[in-house]
């Protein structure tokens, strides 16, 4: 429980320096909506208050300030305000018995969460078999790693469209398969990373011990490289998904998705809804949140299960 | 001292025939900055029963004899053979256990998993491998700790299980590389003990890279001293010591004698010059 106070403290101040970033962020939109409602303002009109700075308002309207913590489409939301919206798109439709509506956060999260395992999965696999041919063969070394370090300085919001329409040339129907297949992308490489290192974490001495036995390549790997290489492939693991979340929510922004949190984080924008885009982003962050702690809760279990001291 | 009744004594077997035999042995690394000789016309006999240690300083290239032994590396010019075959075929038919100065054992395998590492890629059967570890463990004494992780032991007792893995295959040639190099001294004295006990029990041939000169007389039937640059022998020394040593051998003029003649040896080849 020690540690839980600087846990809280953290989270405090997360909290409070969110709440203090409201009333600058809201003050112009607070001060056009008392305008509207006919009280006084400093100075009057919108256009002429562009002029002046958010501080500058703040201290010539102090009456005002309180009303941007309560205002309808907020530029910064509250907490409260998130958390409200949160809860009306997701535990409140699942008390209605609406959780798979398509105005359910929980909906769309399911569809980025299938998309996302799809993509861990095919980036995990191919990240661990391209680990195991480059540590076995130089020259896989020599010719895939390079290409693996490039593929990364590619952003990814200029390829993801192009995986979109080459594989809708490829006649694949739906997002589903491009959309794994860009989150797939992002999340191999620190699977690859981390099982190339995990692979050849064994030391000269303990591949020398082998060798003294006879053992096989195939022995080798199965008897010391694999199980010496889990603790890093967890690690990798970890960062891995929440790189294929990402890879998934930055595939759903660009393509015209109309179900999925980043369709939804698109869909705020373009409807000037701020608080359904904070909405989304929370609920991603909690996504990859109760993903990663599962991978960790996976990775103790194991290696407690292997003996190794966590 | 318990005797083990299951293997007949080295000590009893009078026969002394050679099963290490190096001629003219020369190994030379091709390295980035050039050529180093790590052996320099090394020859050497090594009888079965016999306790050899190798002593010099870094460089001498008293580990590399034992890897060419043991076939992880392989010489440049000059014959080797080990039971009279080449050291690659003496390794195919399991002839020597090798223990390392780090212990190396998987931290993920109990200590009598690790000890059955060797015997599951040499195809033992499941019974014969409970046996062997049984049977090893009380070698090392370390009998109860088989279902002990490694991070749960003591550097020595570490290097023990090690020692019974290496054990574990019958092979009847030790080489052990600087085994208690990384241990205290009190540590390092008991279990000299215990593998001159383990040895006299055994009858196994023991090859034994060291830094230590009393360790190496204590040891030792026969001390091989080499310096370096190149790797050399410069003295081999017949011990005259007994084969029962208590600890305490350490302090009679013979053993004393014998250092001596380790130290001069090692100052012969200028080995401590640089």
């Amino acid at each position: 429980m020690k540690t839980a106070f600087p846990v809280l403290v953290v989270l405090a101040a997360i909290v409070a320096l969110w709440y203090a970033a409201v009333a600058p962020m809201n003050i112009r939109t607070a001060l056009d909506q008392a305008e509207r409602a006919g009280a006084a303002v400093e100075p009057a009109g919108a256009r002429e208050r562009l002029e002046v700075s958010v501080w500058r308002l703040m201290i010539d309207n102090p009456d005002h300030v309180s009303e941007g913590y309560a205002l309808d489409r907020p530029r910064l939301p509250t907490p409260v305000q998130v958390g409200e919206e949160l809860w009306k798109t997701t535990g409140e439709m699942v008390l209605k018995g609406r959780a798979m509506s398509k105005r359910s956060l929980i909906y769309h999260a399911s569809i980025t969460l299938q998309s996302t395992l799809w993509g861990f999965l095919l980036g995990t696999t191919l990240g661990i078999l391209g680990a195991v041919a480059i540590v076995h063969s130089r020259v896989m070394d020599m010719s895939v790693m390079p290409w693996a370090i490039i593929s990364q300085t590619i952003p990814i919001v200029a390829l993801a469209p192009m995986i979109i329409v080459l594989s809708a040339q490829l006649g694949i129907e739906g997002r589903g398969v491009p959309k794994a297949i860009i989150s797939a992308y992002l999340c191999y490489f620190p699977v690859l990373v981390g099982m190339v290192k995990g692979l050849r974490a064994p030391t000269a001495s303990q591949l020398d011990l082998l060798r003294t036995y006879n053992a096989s390549q195939r022995e080798t790997f199965f008897k010391l490289r694999l199980p010496a290489s889990l603790p890093y492939l967890f690690t990798s693991l970890k960062i891995g998904i929440a790189s294929a979340l990402v890879g998934t929510i930055v595939g759903e922004l660009p393509t015209g998705a109309i179900s999925g949190l980043g369709a939804r984080i698109l869909i705020g924008d373009q409807f000037g809804t701020p608080l359904a885009i904070w909405a989304a982003l929370l609920a991603a962050a909690i996504l990859a949140g109760v993903l990663v702690t599962l991978l960790d809760i996976l990775q103790r279990v194991t290696l407690k299960r292997m003996g190794m001291p966590t | 001292m318990e005797t083990d009744s299951v293997r007949p004594s080295g000590a009893g077997t009078s026969q002394r025939s050679p099963v290490i035999e190096a001629r003219k042995l020369d190994l030379t690394f091709q390295t980035n900055d050039g050529a180093v000789q790590a052996l320099r016309d090394v020859n050497l006999t090594i009888n079965k029963g016999d306790f050899v240690s190798f002593i010099g300083p870094s460089g001498c290239g008293k580990t590399t004899f034992l890897r060419v032994v043991a076939a992880l590396e392989h010489p440049t010019g000059g014959q080797i053979t080990v039971n009279g075959m080449s050291p690659d075929e003496a390794r195919r038919k399991r002839a020597y256990g090798y223990v390392f100065q780090a212990a190396g054992l998987y931290p993920w395998r109990t200590i009598a998993k690790n000890i059955k590492l060797p015997l599951e890629i040499m195809g033992y059967s499941r019974a014969q491998q409970d046996e062997q570890v049984a049977r090893v463990l009380k070698l090392v004494d370390l009998e109860g700790f088989g279902a002990k992780y490694p991070w749960q032991l003591s550097g020595g007792m570490q290097q023990r299980a090690s020692i019974a893995r290496a054990l574990a295959f019958d092979a009847e040639i030790l080489l052990m590389d600087e085994p208690f190099g990384a241990l205290d001294e009190i540590v390092r004295d008991h279990l000299n003990e215990q593998l001159l006990a383990l040895w006299d029990r055994t009858g196994k041939t023991i090859g034994f890279v060291t830094h230590s000169i009393p360790e190496a007389v204590y040891l030792s039937t026969k001390i091989v001293v080499m310096s370096p640059r190149p790797g050399r022998i410069t003295d081999v020394i017949e011990s005259t010591l007994p084969r029962e040593r208590p600890l305490d051998i350490r302090d009679t003029p013979e053993f004393l004698a014998i250092a001596h003649r380790v130290r001069e040896g090692l100052r012969a080849g200028h080995a401590y010059d640089d």
